[in-house]
């Protein structure tokens, strides 16, 4: 099976994104400016600064050739993942439910964080646990997740909420939310880097569980 | 001609960057602040100002989080 | 021989212009003398930043050249814009700090951040992948709203900067002292990767080859000393004339890497140089004079940002993120479409000749030409008239505790004290995880580590020192060429190479000019004895102000291997049971220049007392390969606030206590608990395993892991109360 990574003008994690990809299944990075999703079977859109944060955390990242495509991809049920600003990008999209807004702290905050799965019926986390701990690395200034109260009941009795922070919440994003999917659950974006958490150096290997996950559904494991 | 846009964090939702600032001032010696927002100016020439608000909406401001204000301004005048 | 004008300059600027960009009388003269006539305006803004001292080392070349810069892992030494050492497998390493201390005082946002960028553009202008930043920053005492506005802005713009561009900051290190008040310091050092094959080297080449400029438009940025010449013009002038500061847009330095790489990946380039201080003026003529060629640069074809720019504002514009390469002919579409292909502008604008003359053009008319040699080379380099000062050069730090305060609330006041408490609210403003390569985070163990592609890591670290060198400019420099040593020791990593970054006053006072002779023959004779050469760095001088100079800071970053990127020992207690010992000290310390002297407010002392370097580099060799064999669960280097504080960080940075014993057998004086000098560890194991390490140094083993309390003699420290002393710097940070 094949991960699409996204690579926007500003995109700093795509790299790594592309790393951990390929170590469960083939992995290439797929150009902005192009419309052509080369026939893969999960789309991961990474973490960064896509064209400098400019006007707006994703906002003209969004409307790049490819994520034409993407959106194509992802209203047909295809597994879509947005990491960090990859998550606001989705959500700028509208693809995702919500917005992220600058930390409660202000600052840019890089932090070992634990989450803890609350739905495992995305492709993303089919393969674990109700309540397993994640460890993985926040790195952001607009991270704070933010959705309308009533849209919040919605979302949470639907089951749209994948993972939240399980000590403490380093950027108060409401309801302590970090990972958020779309209401069929094909679509998933989290604030926490899982690229930085798939190698012995990294303090721990949780990320790759969200990735091996994906590539088992594609290929019926 | 030229217009304006502010855009503006919804009231109700936490402004940190706007809480900064107003903590910031009394530091400086101003009193007598409060309830500060930090949002964004954007100025443009448009040939057809009747797509202001479509272009609000659909790029220079989020809708969910934002709101904004279309302002005209006087097109400059050469001196 | 270029064909230059014997014919006089209509109305040249003249001498009072050129002493007003900070030429001399006799530097004018010389100028004058090798063009053969007086500079016009272009040319004299040439001389005037090239023979400046940022960009000539005019007073510090000559004792720079006593430096040793030769070893067996230098790639590339001084000379190049960067240094670079060999880690194996045809893999280097590049790596250089610098600084960008005066306009950081002015913008310490925009400074801090541009000090990032600038460093950056040096380590991929070698072909050189950015891949980790540390800084190094000096301010005054944090009890000054100046000195917390400072710290907050520039943390701010490092941050930024970093983040944005996406390179990780592994490491650095802050210190508050009074004489920096006035006179900031931020140093800021950068690591890349390359292919040894790969690299690429400066030098303009290949007569009639073309140079390009890649990157942003060029704009006013910087233009501050050398638009004196333009001064009559800025009057009550339009306001968009005015020359601004440097902003750094990081979002284009990621683009501006992307395709710098992709070009070299390609094969497309003769030479690459990036544009720094004094701009297209400096960069152009450094890769015609390594080169030994000319260049005949056409004004007119550079993409600006503002309309009606000078010939001589073009030229010494100091916008950022640009870069200069050479191409041959033929590949010069290609270079242009990968420039497209990342949004970043590349245009043509010049010509390699073989003339050795920079020719500046505007609509084919020649606006200024200038022998390269004259101007690169033939800079007038000064003697320096060292006199060791007859009486103290800096007062007393003002005291912030009693001189008889107990044990007990010493070591919290030290723990507390701005140059000990921890850091984490700085670093955690820093991606120190871009890259995936980061093995060892800040405040995990003594020196960041990078996993490598051959398979082994490197360790990094970046130290200075200020007080103590003050006190002992030859002594106090080789403490901190060990000091970092002795960083890269606790992660196992052996030496390859050092950089360092000189910040002084003003040489051209006897005084200044002592502290600097000593401090570069101090840092050769430690380089000497480590066996680690130089392989480059950058000198900034004239830091001082109406209140006296800064103390004397040389900050030196050192990289070394390690075999194992798992291999390196934290800073922090790991197990419950560990033998908890103290390894390398043979002599007493010293409270002489100390952490504790200092928060008592005696007056600097006249010497330092002399390391026995031999000694500790015996220390250094054993502790390496003590971690190397997985020997020391946890492994500490003692520095500011002596071994007690040393050991208090031990259990705060590792969750764990220490039990060292109700009763001991020598008094523990203040000496004894706080007193600092190289070569000592905090380390822990299994009692075996320490055994092995006594056999080759001092080391006393005296505690055990475990518990939530640190417990000494009738002292005792909650982990609680350590670590909230510790947290003493979160409020600058709201």
């Amino acid at each position: 099976m094949k991960f699409g990574v996204v690579q926007f003008p500003g995109s700093c994690d795509d790299e790594d994104a592309l790393h951990a990809c390929a170590r469960v299944g083939d992995a290439e990075l797929l150009w902005h400016g192009e419309r052509d999703l080369r026939g893969v079977d999960v789309v991961v859109v990474p973490g960064g600064f896509s064209y400098g944060d400019y006007l707006r955390v994703g906002a003209i990242a969004r409307f790049s050739p490819l994520m034409e495509a993407v959106i194509e991809f992802a209203e047909g049920g295809g597994p879509t993942l947005g990491i960090c600003n990859g998550f606001q990008v989705l959500c700028e999209a509208g693809l995702l439910p919500g917005a992220l807004l600058p930390n409660a702290g202000v600052r840019f905050l890089c932090r070992q964080v634990d989450c803890e799965v609350v739905n495992t019926d995305t492709p993303f986390t089919r393969g674990l646990k109700r309540e397993e701990i994640l460890s993985m690395p926040v790195k952001h200034t607009t991270g704070r997740y933010y959705a309308p109260a009533e849209e919040l009941a919605v979302m949470e009795q639907h089951g749209q909420v994948v993972l939240r922070y399980a000590g403490a919440n380093p950027n108060g994003s409401s309801n302590d939310i970090a990972g958020v999917s779309n209401r069929d659950g094909n679509v998933f974006g989290l604030m926490p880097h899982l690229e930085h958490a798939v190698d012995p150096i990294h303090h721990s290997e949780d990320g790759l569980k969200l990735l091996v996950s994906a590539a088992g559904m594609v290929t019926g494991v | 001609m030229r217009a304006r846009v502010l855009v503006r964090p919804k009231a109700g939702i936490l402004d940190p960057q706007g809480i900064a600032v107003e903590r910031a001032l009394p530091a400086l010696g101003f009193g007598g602040v409060s309830n500060v927002h930090v949002g964004r100016l954007i100025e443009l020439d448009v040939e057809d100002t009747s797509q202001l608000d479509d272009m609000c909406r659909r790029l220079l401001a989020n809708p969910l989080i934002e709101d904004y204000e279309i302002l005209e301004a006087p097109s400059h005048a050469p001196a | 021989m270029s064909e230059i004008a014997l014919t006089p300059t209509p109305n040249p600027p003249g001498v009072e212009q050129a002493v007003a960009l900070g030429l001399t009388r006799d530097e004018y003269a010389l100028v004058t003398e090798k063009m053969g006539r007086e500079p016009n305006e272009v040319e004299l803004a040439m001389f005037s930043l090239l023979w400046s001292e940022h960009c000539s080392y005019k007073h510090s070349k000559k004792l720079l050249r006593t430096l040793p810069t030769v070893g067996p892992r230098v790639v590339m030494g001084p000379g190049e814009n960067a240094g670079a050492v060999d880690i194996g497998d045809g893999w280097t390493i590049a790596f250089k700090v610098e600084s960008h201390n005066h306009p950081s005082a002015v913008e310490p946002f925009q400074g801090a951040a541009t000090g990032v960028g600038g460093i950056l553009r040096d380590i991929f202008a070698i072909g050189a992948r950015p891949i980790a930043v540390l800084d190094s920053l000096r301010f005054g005492e944090p009890d000054s709203e100046r000195t917390r506005y400072l710290l907050d802005r520039a943390v701010a713009g490092i941050g930024h900067y970093g983040n944005s561009v996406g390179v990780a900051n592994i490491g650095g290190e802050v210190y508050f002292e009074a004489p920096y008040e006035t006179n900031c310091l931020v140093n800021a050092m950068a690591l890349g990767l390359a292919r040894r094959d790969d690299m690429i080297r400066s030098a303009a080449a290949g007569l009639g080859n073309v140079v390009i400029l890649f990157g942003a438009s060029t704009g006013r940025d910087g233009i501050g000393g050398a638009s004196v010449l333009a001064s009559a013009e800025l009057g009550d002038e339009d306001e968009s004339k005015r020359p601004t500061v440097q902003v750094g847009d990081p979002f284009a330095e990621n683009k501006l890497i992307r395709c710098s790489l992709e070009l070299l990946e390609k094969g497309l380039l003769v030479s690459l140089q990036d544009l720094g201080a004094a701009g297209l003026t400096s960069s152009a003529s450094e890769m015609a004079s390594a080169g030994a060629v000319g260049i005949d640069l056409d004004v007119g074809k550079v993409p600006l940002r503002e309309a009606d720019m000078a010939p001589f504002e073009i030229m010494v514009s100091e916008s950022q993120e640009r870069m200069l390469c050479v191409a041959t002919p033929e590949r010069v579409a290609e270079v242009l479409a990968v420039c497209a292909k990342w949004e970043v502008h590349g245009t043509a604008i010049g010509e390699v000749t073989d003339t050795r003359t920079m020719r500046i053009l505007r609509d084919g008319e020649i606006v200024g030409e200038v022998p390269v040699e004259a101007l690169v080379d033939d800079c007038p380099l000064y003697d320096l008239a060292p006199e060791k000062p007859s009486a103290p050069l800096y007062p007393a730090p003002r005291a912030t505790i009693a001189a008889d305060l107990p044990v007990r609330d010493t070591l919290l006041a030290l723990l507390a004290s701005p140059n000990v408490a921890s850091r984490r609210p700085l670093f955690e403003q820093y991606d120190c995880l871009v890259g995936g390569r980061t093995a060892r985070r800040p405040e995990e163990s003594d020196a960041a580590v990078l996993a490598m592609p051959t398979g082994g890591a490197i360790g990094v670290s970046i130290d200075g020192s200020g007080r103590r060198v003050a006190i002992d400019p030859y002594h106090g420099t080789i403490e901190v060429v060990l000091e970092c040593a002795a960083n890269l020791a606790c992660v196992g990593a052996e030496p390859l190479g050092l950089t360092n970054c000189l910040n002084f006053g003003n040489p051209e006072k006897p005084h200044i000019a002592w502290q600097l002779t000593e401090s570069i023959r101090g840092l050769g004779d430690a380089c000497r004895a480590l066996g680690v050469p130089v392989v480059g760095g950058n000198v900034s001088l004239y830091n001082e102000g109406a209140d006296g100079p800064i103390y004397p800071t040389p900050v030196i970053g050192m990289v070394g291997d390690i075999p194992d990127p798992l291999g390196g020992s934290p800073s922090g207690f790991v197990r419950e049971g560990d033998a908890v010992g103290f390894a390398g000290w043979n002599t007493m310390p010293s409270l002489h220049g100390s952490e504790l002297a200092k928060l008592r407010g005696e007056a600097l002392p006249d010497a330092l007392p002399e390391t026995d370097v031999a000694h500790v580099t015996t220390v250094l060799a054993a502790i390496r390969e003590a971690v190397r064999a997985g020997d020391l669960s946890s492994c500490h280097d003692v520095a500011e606030g002596g071994w007690l504080v040393a050991m208090a960080e031990a259990c705060i940075l590792g969750g764990l206590g220490a039990d060292l014993g109700s009763e001991s057998s020598v008094a523990l004086t203040d000496e004894i608990l706080f007193g600092e000098q190289p070569g000592g560890f905090i380390v822990s194991g299994s009692a075996e395993t320490l055994a092995r390490l006594g056999e080759k140094i001092p080391l006393d083993v005296f505690g055990t892991v475990g518990g939530d309390a640190l417990v000494l003699g009738g002292d005792s420290w909650s982990l609680d109360e350590l670590r909230e002393a510790h947290g003493a710097l979160a409020p600058l940070f709201p």
